[in-house]
């Protein structure tokens, strides 16, 4: 047995491999001794990771980025040598917002080009009318949520600046922040989306594999420093991650795994709402519409597990576009450096990837991603906070 | 300019009492500009509000995050304000972690200004964890002592004993079995309960 291991997390269906690799002993037959703790917040989960408090973490992969470049906070440069998930969340609007969308729809419900544009004009007849600006919930501001969002409303011309309010919101308020009207829309992970449904609160609009085909979401993050020092804990501590990867996937252990991670000190819901989320089968109106998508959320299949630069690439896009951060080789090259395919694949032999052609992100709007000219790729872009260089 | 005279704190706690102790704290060492808020909805705008110059808040407050919006650029922001993360300090931040509170500092404010106040809610937040041990101890005690009594009740009835014989009797038993009395208590209440 290796030293204790403290690894943080916060209860969203999207730290399964973390969790099963643990509670299923995983990491127990690689020889380690790991505690998982429950974390409230994002920030927690960070600080605790880059003062030492944890030896690794479950994170939202732009955070992971954030502390590298040292945004906002202080520099700690992290490494994601496993994507914990790939996609897996959900936009959620009001019943309210719901109906006015769909009053303006001129497509398929599911095309985010044509909710994006009903949603331009829901906007532009509240401002006429003199109402209020939608406010929409995300979970940080350095997550795959807030981009996200941005990316699917600026693409119809909705600047999410100056026509409506973007607010953060730890997502277990998410829900009642719906119901109480002080937010009318969300992007948040599972098991939120379905618990707004269930409670007859929310309509799922879009999964987020509907904007993004395939969105690095939650990495397993540790310390460069930890990695170079911990070679071979990191190692096991891998293998453990990618075995509980595959043992989620198999179908015949879905009902395990979802009582595993509905237990209390875990992710703590009904084991039947964290089930719908990884059969990617979910409930998306109280009257209850069924959606299903085998994009919903990966955990492991199709190469989900490897990490790739591209993402981390096209994350960094977002924050320049979004003023976060300014646009600059050096930074890029720094995001890039975060996601460590050459870990993952010191104990995987390279299998199925996406690689690095542009389907790696697959974008509904704009062009194909291309991480070597991301100025070129911003102009294609309208609305944008960013400054060109030069 | 203000912050030289005493900075304007805003304590963000959903404990009242843990914020009334640091707040007492923070009055007793001359720091008197000290809100405290309870209230998580529209957290921002309060604050924006209140314009502070330090923002404590503990960490199981999901609302952290909430917080971290305020270091983005946006129109609603009137002054940067970042974390005490002085890298130099690393020992204090780490302190002020394990005690479950981190500090939002105005950019400008000395940092010979913002130290007495971290330490003081350093000291408050682990005196506060202490309280709240000897709380559940002596709760678990007065739970234990119940279970005692009840147990001696049993074995005076059912053997016949005095209290004191039957408190001797539990004792032992403990002793010999390597066990706490309330343990021993409890399995004799749990045996009587199946027996009854």
């Amino acid at each position: 047995m290796t030293s204790p291991l403290r690894i943080g997390f916060i209860p969203l269906v999207d730290a399964a491999a973390l969790i099963v690799a643990v509670d299923k002993g995983f990491t127990a037959a690689e020889g380690l001794d790991v505690t998982l703790v429950r974390e409230v917040s994002w920030s927690n989960v960070r600080d605790k990771l880059n003062i030492g408090l944890f030896d690794a973490a479950h994170l939202l992969a732009p955070v992971a980025i954030a502390s590298s470049l040292g945004l906002a906070h202080v520099k700690v440069p992290i490494v994601a040598p496993f994507n914990l998930g790939l996609n897996g969340n959900a936009i959620t609007v009001s019943p309210g917002l719901h109906t006015a969308i769909m009053a303006e729809l001129d497509g398929d419900r599911f095309d985010p080009a044509a909710t994006a544009r009903a949603l331009a004009r829901v906007v532009a007849k509240r401002r006429k009318a003199g109402a209020e600006p939608l406010t929409f919930g995300m979970t940080f501001p350095f997550s795959t949520h807030n981009y996200q969002l941005r990316f699917w409303m600026a693409a119809a011309g909705v600047d999410p600046d100056e026509d409506v309010r973007l607010v953060v919101l730890p997502p277990p308020y998410m829900v009642d922040s719906l119901a109480s009207g002080h937010v009318d829309a969300f992007c948040v992970g599972a098991p939120w989306n379905s618990v707004a449904v269930d409670r007859g609160i929310g309509h799922i609009l879009h999964f987020v594999a509907d904007i993004l085909v395939r969105a690095v979401e939650k990495v397993l993050a540790v310390r460069q420093d930890w990695s170079e020092k911990h070679p071979d804990v990191l190692k096991a501590l891998l293998r453990a991650h990618i075995g509980a990867a595959d043992f989620i996937e198999q179908p015949e252990n879905r009902a395990e795994v979802a009582s595993i991670l509905a237990q209390p000190e875990r992710i703590g819901v009904d084991a039947d709402v964290i089930r719908r989320t990884l059969d990617g089968r979910l409930k998306i109106s109280p009257d209850g519409t069924l959606r299903e998508s085998n994009r919903y959320l990966l955990v492991g299949r199709e190469g989900a597990g490897r990490p790739d630069p591209m993402q981390a690439a096209w994350l960094y896009a977002q924050m320049v576009r979004w003023g976060q951060v300014p646009l600059s080789g050096d930074a890029l090259q720094t995001a890039m450096a975060v996601f460590r395919p050459d870990l993952y694949d010191a104990v995987q032999a390279p299998g199925q990837t996406a690689g690095e052609r542009s389907e790696a992100i697959g974008a509904f709007a704009g062009p194909a991603f291309d991480a070597r000219d991301i100025e070129g790729h911003l102009r294609a872009f309208a609305i944008g906070r960013w400054k060109p260089r030069g | 300019m203000r912050a030289e005279q005493s900075p304007k704190i805003v304590i963000v706690d959903e404990s009242p009492i843990r914020a009334a102790i640091l707040q007492e704290g923070l009055r007793e060492a001359g720091f008197t500009g000290v809100v405290h808020i309870n209230e998580m909805q529209s957290l921002l705008s309060r604050i924006y509000a209140l314009d502070p110059d330090v923002i404590l808040i503990d960490l199981e407050n999901p609302s952290r995050d909430v917080l971290e919006q305020m270091f983005q650029v946006s129109r609603a922001v009137r002054r940067p304000i970042a974390m005490f993360v002085d890298q130099s300090d690393a020992a204090s931040i780490q302190a002020s972690v394990e005690a479950g509170v981190s500090a939002y500092i105005v950019d400008g404010l000395r940092k010979e200004r913002i130290k007495p106040i971290l330490d003081l809610c350093i000291s408050r937040f682990n005196a506060f964890a202490k309280l709240q041990d000897e709380l559940a101890r002596t709760k678990s005690a007065l739970e234990e002592r119940k279970v005692i009594d009840r147990a001696k009740g049993i074995l005076m009835k059912l053997k016949g004993l005095t209290e004191d014989e039957a408190y001797v009797l539990l004792r032992s038993t403990a002793m010999r079995e390597k066990k706490k009395i309330g343990e021993i208590a409890q399995s004799i209440l749990t045996a009587s309960e199946i027996l009854k």
